[in-house]
């Protein structure tokens, strides 16, 4: 299989960056080394480059039903310039992908939304979009443009003073959650205030041919996979594909502890199989835990009680840069899901305490 | 990229280096290998007085993005360990070939080390 190339991926590899493959992508997951591009973007700013993500346009009469009856949150509550954070799921309600819904201003008068589905996942999640619109008769056009746009992140406590220094348009009053198109080295970007770091930021998208220019609009760290995914757990944020999986761990988002973005009035795919779940509760949930004794937890470690019974599995783990800690995600059956109860992690065949915590496991915007 | 290959010492595949100093063998990894596995943040090493077999795992070495064995380059007892690397394992990434060192083996057979690399051989792996 060939491996698809973010728009900067020869900038990257002159710039020293290492790669990996990444949900069909080749990028860069390191360029300096995880520690230094994980505290930049904790104390001063970062910028990535997620061009890997899908972008999927949808616009005309019906778009706002369509994207309200497959994403699980209430897009009727976004006004032009909002977001939200939603999961697909199937009719059982087990999560497909987790995405972000943009409003973007309406186009020819019909509301008109940008989701950002997982690396990968863009070409699935188009065929649904279009196979649900046939066969409700809806009147929609959806787009799959992941190939048209790019994407950067610029994170971290200065992350606003850089983008409001680099675009024509002031983009501090957005809130979390919202965006506007602003203008950067005459680049038209959707500049949001999102961001899957924890930290204050924006994510800025373009056209796939401007990359260089936006990205050489900020004077900050580079960042790769690598630092974006120890932010991420600190922060207490699931990643697709490793904290659920479709096909090999299987959840539905109350399990996934992101019950959050579930509005069950809103009549998706699956809410009738999460309104069942939501009453009668869940067997296991996924938790923070933190190690006690000296190692580092990795995906797929096997969680055990203190007697030494399997009870679960660790799905995400890392040595906490912030914290110099080590801490992990993974699901337990709900009686062990209390903070402060003491459980162990299998380490390469040894087992060590580990603690539940409360996530984030940092404190974040 | 150009990586540190000292010459007074030897190499495994494996990425361990191996400098004897009259039949005690000093036992670490290479430049290359602490660059590709990134920011080490845990080691773990055996005790003084173990006995160690060649090209058998001695110990762990985790960076933040990958867990990798580390293997013996000749057999005999383990006679020091670098304690420091337990408080700061950012050691084996700042100075792999000298404070980053992780055990010294009191060789049963130093004729053990002509089975390893030479740094030019082992230049021409990792190239």
């Amino acid at each position: 299989m060939t491996l698809s190339k973010p728009p900067l991926w020869e900038h990257h590899g002159d710039r020293g960056a290492k790669f990996t493959e990444f949900g069909g992508w080749d990028m860069p997951v390191e360029f300096d080394s995880i520690q230094t591009e994980h505290a930049a973007v904790r104390e001063d700013a970062g910028i990535f480059d997620v061009s890997h993500m899908g972008q999927i346009h949808v616009t005309g009469p019906d778009a706002t039903e369509l994207m309200q009856r497959l994403t699980s949150n209430d897009v009727t509550r976004l006004e032009v310039g909002d977001s939200q954070y939603a999961v697909i799921t199937d009719e059982a309600g087990v999560i497909i992908d987790d995405t972000v819904v943009y409003r973007l201003p309406d186009e020819d008068g019909e509301s008109t939304y940008l989701f950002v589905p997982n690396a990968g996942t863009d070409e699935a999640a188009h065929e649904r979009w279009i196979g649900h619109r046939n066969e409700w008769g809806l009147e929609a056009t959806v787009d799959n443009r992941t190939d048209e746009y790019a994407m950067v992140a610029v994170q971290g406590p200065n992350a606003p003073n850089l983008v409001e220094a680099a675009a024509d348009e002031s983009v501090t009053d957005l809130g979390r959650f919202e965006a506007m198109y602003a203008t950067i080295d005459d680049v038209e970007c959707w500049t949001a205030r999102t961001g899957y770091t924890g930290e204050d930021g924006f994510e800025l998208l373009f056209p796939w041919t401007k990359a260089e220019e936006i990205w050489g609009a900020f004077d900050c760290q580079p960042c790769g996979l690598g630092a974006r995914d120890t932010l991420r757990l600190e922060a207490g944020f699931v990643l697709a594909g490793q904290d659920f999986d479709y096909e090999s761990n299987p959840r539905t988002p109350y399990e996934a502890g992101i019950g959050f973005t579930v509005a069950l009035e809103t009549a998706f795919v699956g809410c009738d199989a999460l309104a069942a779940v939501e009453d009668e509760g869940v067997d296991e949930q996924l938790v923070g835990f933190q190690l006690i004794d000296r190692g580092v937890p990795r995906h797929g470690y096997d969680i055990t009680n203190t007697d030494g019974r399997v009870i679960g599995t660790v799905t995400s783990g890392t040595m906490s840069p912030t914290l110099d800690q080590s801490i992990g995600l993974g699901y337990v059956p709900v009686e062990y899901a209390d903070p402060g109860t003491t459980l162990q992690v299998v380490v390469r065949g040894r087992s060590k305490k580990a603690r539940v915590e409360t996530t984030p496991f940092i404190d974040t915007v | 990229m150009s990586f540190d290959i000292p010459d007074d010492r030897q190499y495994m595949e494996s990425h361990e280096w191996a400098l004897e100093d009259d039949g005690v063998v000093r036992v670490g990894i290479t430049d290359f290998a602490q660059d590709e596995l990134g920011d080490v943040v845990f080691v773990e090493l055996p005790d003084e007085g173990d006995a160690l077999e060649q090209e058998t795992e001695f110990g762990v070495i985790e960076s933040i993005k990958a867990v990798s064995d580390l293997y013996a380059p000749v057999s005999g007892e383990v006679v020091s360990i670098n304690e420091e690397l337990f408080d700061a394992p950012e050691l084996v990434n700042d100075d792999p070939f000298g404070d980053g060192w992780m055990l010294e083996i009191d060789a049963d057979n130093a004729d053990e080390l002509e089975e390893l690399l030479s740094a030019a051989e082992y230049e021409d792996q990792i190239a």
